[in-house]
């Protein structure tokens, strides 16, 4: 038996896993999954929000500006980058000018630092690709980018260091309450048991949520379609561009990625299915459309992908994190939708926190903080890369040409914690197969390495797990050895 | 720093014959950089026949071709370097590569070829709506796992572009027990060799649909069914024309882009058009003594006619190296210019005073035109008007300048070449 069991590793998951790992209790998290970072956390904009949005007085609003205050030392604990590039909220119709005021009130009384109006010849200065009908705009210097996918991983790391227990492939079907009060939660894996249950389930929330609760919540999953631009114009704007939100969000935003891409998106159309995450040919179109309303000459022929990702809506727009009130020693963290991943470091320390006073938790001694990311090569001088590479010949190995991703890198990632089991597991850890070739060139050497590394016959390496094999059997000329 | 007369970015066909030309021109000290594991390039997973009719006057396999220029490689000594990834070029000629075996080290080159091929552009970049799962290919990465990993990928297929890697992969995924159930093609027109179409899709009663796309694809963790529709002549979909095939595998050949990543980042400057150097007659790029030649400079149909100006890169790098680096003075330079459904030309200028006695000049147009005319025009005359009875995108044209005709127009500006109904 467990002290605590969470449902799902995305970043909130792993973010309250880390938390816990603090403290002398065991923790596991269930993964549907076949690694972390598979559903909202993984399809996102990767922005760390200001904090200006959320309704004042609301949770969210706590949570994004707390989340943000905390997203530098964890970037730093982590290892993992994160830069604060400032974001510009951007008004294009005169008559909507005040509402720049109403976002920049709201924000100072959310908290929000070093908030700014600017004049349209200001922003133009620090945007010369606004849009040349902008007419002014709010700048708030405090907003980040972020990998989401880095973030995640070092979290659920850095928790598995400490101790964590990931089951992954491990999707909950039942949750049931003992006379003692023991949680027990029935999986396609067994059964395990639990004195505190967290549901960080994301866009299924509801449904953990209603198999302990007569008071019924529904998340509705809103897809946004993104498009990702090559790096050659990732310098299209610095700071990330937003329109002025409306009731469906933020709006399509505009941004550098941290790794150098260029990001558009999201669009928002609500779902029934929990699994839609298909880009539709209307979505795309729609959001070059809004993105141009307030960026020119978008080079959208620069488009190297284009994804969906689904966000948990909830139909008030409000965090839900507490104890449920008709299932003792059972949290709900859900309608974590954005800014869930500017805000998963404040929902950790908030559900950490919570679960350390129910349960009398005390610190552990030997609690390790930092976690070391994989080496970047591309961050060395060329007489320490030579270094490198006699120690471990691997790293002078090119397999992500595009990328510039070497064998040593895909191997780290392997063999650490958590270590990546599949091609988007190594793409999430590594950035092999992100480039403009998007994997044609490195997709049969990673599959080899995986191969060897794990021991798993060719036909068994998946794309993400399940049945998301490559191949499927031999061709019949070959001999069915090792070596075509 | 180590240092080599000449320096070639890559082992395929291109580097092969540049290498090889630039010896026999007299050269000693070349250094060819290969990131595979073997030289050869793309043609040691293109398994089929049908390379080196105009070079051999036999039809060979890719791995035969490349193996004609591997040899001579090898008895000439030539240096080569496999597992090699260059990581920069500068403009001062200093490449950077690195391996497993020698790390990372910088080579003075007295000239570089850049002969880095191209590759394919993948879903990503065509915006094709739908589920990302697993089962989707660019050709030529389903070609190496069938041909060189001995996998097969699925057994129901459908394919989208009909670019020659996808047209070949049809007959190699049917050979190989699969379904192909459809070639969908963009335009109205097929990009690819017609000898493949013929062979590869109507001898196998593959059904091709031109004008055609993919709208959707289905399945959360393996593709299970991929939608295709007619596109009206804005290429959009039309509403009503979906079809919907179910399969588990969906290639993609829609197009092959030069890659000058290298180039880009060393300062060299590109056409549009081709995506690759914009070069002179000597196949020389806006760095002097830094040539291009095969795919990375413009996409080929035929690997004949990159050997063929491999070839002359591989001579011209040697005089750079020979004599060149002193002989910058600029002679009388006429730009070569593509208009009239002619999309590029290769070279882009000429040195009149500096050409050889005949230069070819390659290009492609930008749809099929049927008993037209190729035209060449020395400014605002006409000088050549040959009888075409079909020019297709899918297959390179030439027309070949001499010498002394440009010689004898004074103030010669612009050649311009275009295809013309009468």
């Amino acid at each position: 038996m467990y002290d605590v069991i969470i449902i799902g590793a995305g970043v909130t998951g792993s973010s309250i896993a880390r938390q816990l790992s603090r403290y002398n209790a065991s923790v596991c998290v269930l993964e549907k999954c076949e690694d972390v970072c598979e559903g909202t956390s993984k399809a996102n904009s990767a922005i760390v929000h200001a904090g200006f949005d959320a309704a004042e007085g609301s949770l969210m609003a706590k949570m994004n500006v707390r989340g943000n205050e905390l997203m530098g030392q964890l970037a730093e604990d982590l290892d993992i980058p994160f830069k604060r590039n400032g974001a510009m909220v951007v008004c294009i119709h005169k008559e909507a000018i005040d509402g720049l005021k109403t976002l920049y009130d709201r924000g100072i009384a959310n908290g929000v630092k070093d908030l700014r109006i600017l004049s349209r010849e200001e922003a133009l200065e620090m945007e010369p690709n606004l849009s040349d009908n902008v007419e002014g705009a709010l700048y708030a210097p405090t907003s980040g980018i972020i990998c989401p996918f880095m973030l995640n991983i070092a979290m659920a790391e850095n928790a598995a260091v400490n101790g964590v227990d990931f089951r992954f492939n491990t999707k909950v079907e039942a949750i049931k309450r003992d006379e003692e009060g023991i949680w027990h939660l029935r999986t396609n894996n067994g059964e395990y048991t639990a004195r505190y249950v967290v549901n960080a389930a994301g866009v299924y929330a509801d449904i953990i949520h209603n198999m302990v609760s007569a008071n019924k919540i529904k998340i509705t999953p809103r897809r946004g379609d993104y498009c990702l631009l090559d790096k050659e114009v990732g310098g299209h704007v610095k700071h990330t561009i937003f329109p002025q939100p409306t009731n469906l969000g933020k709006g399509v935003l505009v941004s550098p990625t941290i790794h150098g891409n260029l990001i558009v998106g999201p669009t928002a159309v609500d779902l029934e299915n929990k699994e839609g995450n298909n880009t539709t040919a209307a979505g795309i179109a729609d959001l070059i459309a809004k993105a141009n309303d307030h960026v020119k000459n978008l080079p959208m022929r620069k488009v190297i992908t284009s994804f969906a990702g689904l966000r948990a809506h909830e139909a008030n727009h409000e965090f839900i994190i507490k104890e449920v009130e008709d299932a003792p020693h059972f949290i709900d963290c859900a309608g974590i939708e954005s800014p869930g991943l500017t805000s998963c470091p404040a929902i950790g320390e908030m559900v950490g926190g919570m679960l350390k006073e129910k349960m009398n938790l005390t610190e552990k001694e030997n609690w390790i903080s930092k976690r070391k990311g994989i080496l970047n090569p591309q961050e060395l001088s060329l007489e320490e890369r030579n270094e490198l590479i006699k120690k471990e010949p691997a790293y002078g190995q090119i397999i992500c040409r595009c990328e510039s991703i070497s064998e040593g890198e895909i191997l780290d990632a392997i063999h650490r914690p958590l270590g990546a089991r599949s091609l988007d597991g190594v793409k999430r850890r590594t950035r092999a197969g992100m480039g403009r070739c998007q994997a044609g060139f490195c997709s049969p050497r990673v599959m080899e390495i995986l191969h060897r590394e794990l021991g798993l016959p060719l036909e068994e390496v998946t794309k993400s797990g399940g049945r998301s094999n490559i191949v499927i059997e031999r061709t019949k000329g070959s001999n069915g050895g090792d070596e075509a | 720093m180590i240092s080599y007369d000449i320096v070639i970015i890559g082992g395929g066909p291109a580097g092969l014959a540049a290498a090889v030309s630039a010896r026999k021109s007299g050269i000693e000290k070349i250094l060819i950089l290969e990131r595979d594991k073997e030289l050869g390039g793309i043609l040691n997973q293109c398994i089929h026949n049908g390379f080196g009719l105009h070079t051999f006057k036999e039809e060979l396999t890719g791995p035969e071709y490349a193996y004609r220029f591997i040899e001579q490689v090898l008895e000439e000594k030539i240096e080569y370097k496999l597992n090699t990834m260059v990581m920069d070029i500068s403009p001062d000629r200093v490449v950077t590569a690195m391996s497993r075996e020698d790390g990372m080290y910088q080579i003075q080159a007295g000239a570089v070829i850049l002969a880095m091929g191209c590759r394919e552009r993948p879903r990503g970049a065509l915006n094709i709506p739908g589920y990302r799962p697993a089962g989707i290919f660019s050709a030529g990465t389903a070609q190496r796992l069938v041909n060189i990993e001995g996998y097969m990928p699925g057994r129901e297929v459908v394919i989208l572009g009909s670019g020659d890697i996808g047209l070949i992969m049809a007959r190699r995924m049917t050979l190989e027990g699969a379904k192909v159930k459809v070639v969908a093609e963009l335009l109205p027109y097929s990009g690819g060799l017609k000898r493949n179409i013929v062979q590869c899709l109507n001898d196998f009663g593959i059904p091709l649909k031109l004008s055609h796309t993919v709208v959707d694809i289905e399945g959360k963790e393996h593709v299970t069914a991929v939608t295709i529709a007619e596109v009206g002549k804005d290429m959009k979909p039309i509403p009503g024309t979906e079809e919907r095939y179910t399969c588990d595998t969906l290639l993609l050949s829609c197009g092959l882009i030069p890659e000058n990543e290298l180039s880009n980042k060393a300062g060299i400057q590109m056409n549009p058009v081709t995506s690759g150097p914009i070069v002179n007659e000597s196949l020389e790029t806006n760095i002097p003594g830094v040539f291009a030649c095969g795919n990375v400079l413009h996409v080929h149909d035929l690997v004949d006619y990159v050997s063929e100006e491999a070839t002359k890169a591989g001579a011209n790098a040697a005089k750079f190296v020979q004599n060149g680096s002193k002989d910058t003075a600029k002679g009388h330079v006429v730009e070569l210019k593509a208009t009239d459904g002619a999309r590029y030309t290769v070279p882009c200028t000429v040195d009149v005073d500096k050409m050889e006695d005949l230069l070819t000049v390659r290009f492609r147009v930008g749809a099929v035109f049927k008993d037209s005319f190729v035209s060449v025009y020395f400014d605002d005359e006409r000088v050549q008007h040959l009888k075409k009875r079909i020019l297709a995108p899918g297959e390179m044209e030439q027309v070949i300048l001499q010498k002394k005709k440009l010689q004898e127009v004074k103030d010669l500006k612009t050649i311009t070449i275009k295809i013309e109904a009468e």
